[in-house]
């Protein structure tokens, strides 16, 4: 899949959660889920799982931890995809 | 000078009208709520009729977030918001998003059990290891007080928002529970109310205890029969009502509309003790309830001019009447209704509907007619004049209304309301 296509589907799953709808207009690997889009922490879980159904990928406590940008979401993505 | 506390909003959603408007419409002309449910038929229960309100998905969608309706799944948590968001603005109150919450405002809102089917939801994935799947959400919609949580957020309340229960007396409770704390000085205003799930987790108990009706499955909306000679169990209901109590200084202050005073009234138990049990009334306590609570607002029994009773269509109805007719000690009888003919019983939220409809009444000078009863209780015709169970609605002023409601763990509650003559 291509990198574009990934960060499209992350900007399509967490529009919903987003609460500062500025944070889309210049969404890219640096956008930060809470500080740029104000997502509410407790929803990060609903964006995981959101992102499980699409990709059909399992993501654990450990990678979920270090998922606070879009480009971390974004590896951590490519990684499953690649050792599915 | 002691506080005075008035009704200046009102919300409802009742399984035969969602809204004020389609609900005094529905009152006048004992509009029934209860259907045939055919879930219930499949899950062979021996009654299979209820009473759910009827909400379409846009009308939910105006009152919760794009992100609040993904998964939602709990049906109190639905009715309790409309009928407290609408009670909100009819008291022409304002939501906005501001910083700071207001401090005068508090909410009691109660429920008997909450999100039930998200909990199934819940059940069903825990057991299949799935826990992580759960979502962010089942605990705010399974948590009992997640009703006031919702509405308190939405309406952004800073004085105290909670949730109380007292099974089929928490609607009315929670009421006088807000009504305390605007007394107290504590607040100026409280959104009062109470909301009940539907659907089979809900009524499949009481189904197995056997006290809902079984035989009127084809004829849905003859089945809810209080006071009536034929009365055999409860249909079961669900919905919400809620009521804006407000200070009268605060709502003389702001022009608001004044629906009707609460004078007063009061929360007792029998404690299980003298004919009390789990699930009948002590019926010495109840008559105390009724005694005091007219005491404590001041009145005399003999200004009561109608009464809105629990009367839920069981074999107990004629005991009701007795209890009320021993403790109000007079000569006529006021006039007695039940909302539950046309609404079932709508258990956790039966007080709160009950309570818009008896303020209602008042405010637009009707008494509604009692359905199903076209045979009234021999037990009853022997205590009471046959008139003052009007089967018609009466065109009549109500100035003082007493209002109860009695639960399982025998507990019960009484208020009375009054027309505020300007």
């Amino acid at each position: 899949m291509k990198e574009k296509d990934i960060l499209d589907a992350i900007k399509k799953i967490v529009t919903p959660y987003t609460q500062r709808k500025e944070g889309l207009e210049n969404f890219s690997k640096e956008t930060d889920f809470i500080k740029d889009l104000e997502v509410n922490s407790a929803n990060l879980v609903d964006v995981i799982l959101d992102v499980e159904d699409k990709f059909d990928i399992e993501i654990d406590n450990d990678s979920m931890e270090g998922m606070l940008t879009v480009g971390d979401a974004k590896n951590i993505i490519e990684r499953k995809l690649a050792s599915a | 000078m002691k506080k005075r506390v008035v009704i200046t909003g009102m919300g409802v959603v009742a399984p035969n009208a969602v809204g004020l408007d389609d609900f005094e419409d529905a009152l006048r002309k004992g509009t029934s709520g209860i259907r045939f449910e055919e879930e219930l038929q499949r899950l062979k229960f021996s009654c299979q009729i209820a009473g759910k309100p009827q909400i379409s998905e846009e009308k939910i969608a105006e009152y919760f977030t794009p992100l609040q309706l993904r998964g939602l799944n709990s049906s109190g948590i639905i009715y309790g918001v409309i009928a407290g968001t609408d009670a909100w603005k009819d008291a022409k109150l304002k939501i906005e998003e501001n910083e700071a919450p207001d401090w005068n405002s508090g909410i009691v809102f109660g429920t008997g059990i909450l999100g039930v089917d998200k909990f199934r939801e819940g059940i069903y994935l825990i057991d299949a290891g799935k826990t992580r799947r759960l979502g962010s959400t089942t605990v705010m919609q399974t948590m009992a007080s997640g009703i006031s949580a919702y509405l308190g957020g939405k309406l952004g309340c800073g004085n105290q928002v909670t949730t109380n229960s007292s099974a089929c007396t928490t609607g009315t409770e929670a009421l006088l529970m807000g009504f305390e704390r605007i007394i107290a000085g504590k607040a100026k205003r409280m959104l009062v109310g109470s909301c009940s799930d539907h659907g089979p987790y809900v009524w499949g108990p009481f189904d197995a205890m056997r006290i809902l009706p079984a035989k009127y499955n084809e004829n849905p909306s003859e089945a809810s029969r209080p006071m009536s000679a034929s009365a055999a169990g409860f249909v079961p209901g669900s919905g919400a009502g809620a009521l804006v109590l407000e200070d009268y200084e605060s709502a003389k202050a702001r022009g608001a509309k004044i629906y009707a005073e609460v004078l007063g009234g009061v929360v007792n138990s029998g404690g299980q003790r003298g004919g009390g049990s789990m699930t009948a009334a002590n019926s010495e306590a109840v008559v105390k309830c009724i005694e005091e609570a007219v005491h404590f607002s001041g009145i005399s029994a003999d200004e009561i001019d109608a009464i809105n009773g629990h009367l839920t269509a069981t074999t107990r109805d004629g005991l009701e009447i007795e209890n009320w007719k021993k403790a109000l000690k007079r000569e006529d009888f006021p006039y007695i209704n039940s909302l539950k003919g046309m609404t079932g019983h709508c258990l956790a939220a039966s007080g709160s509907i009950e309570c818009v409809a008896s303020v209602l009444q008042m405010d637009k000078n009707f008494i509604f007619g009692n359905v199903n009863c076209e045979d009234l209780n021999p037990e009853i015709s022997d205590l009471i004049s046959e008139e003052k169970v009007p089967r018609e609605t009466l065109k009549k002023p109500v100035k003082i209304l007493a209002k109860s409601s009695f639960g399982f763990g025998d507990v019960n509650a009484v208020v009375i309301f009054k027309k505020v003559m300007e």
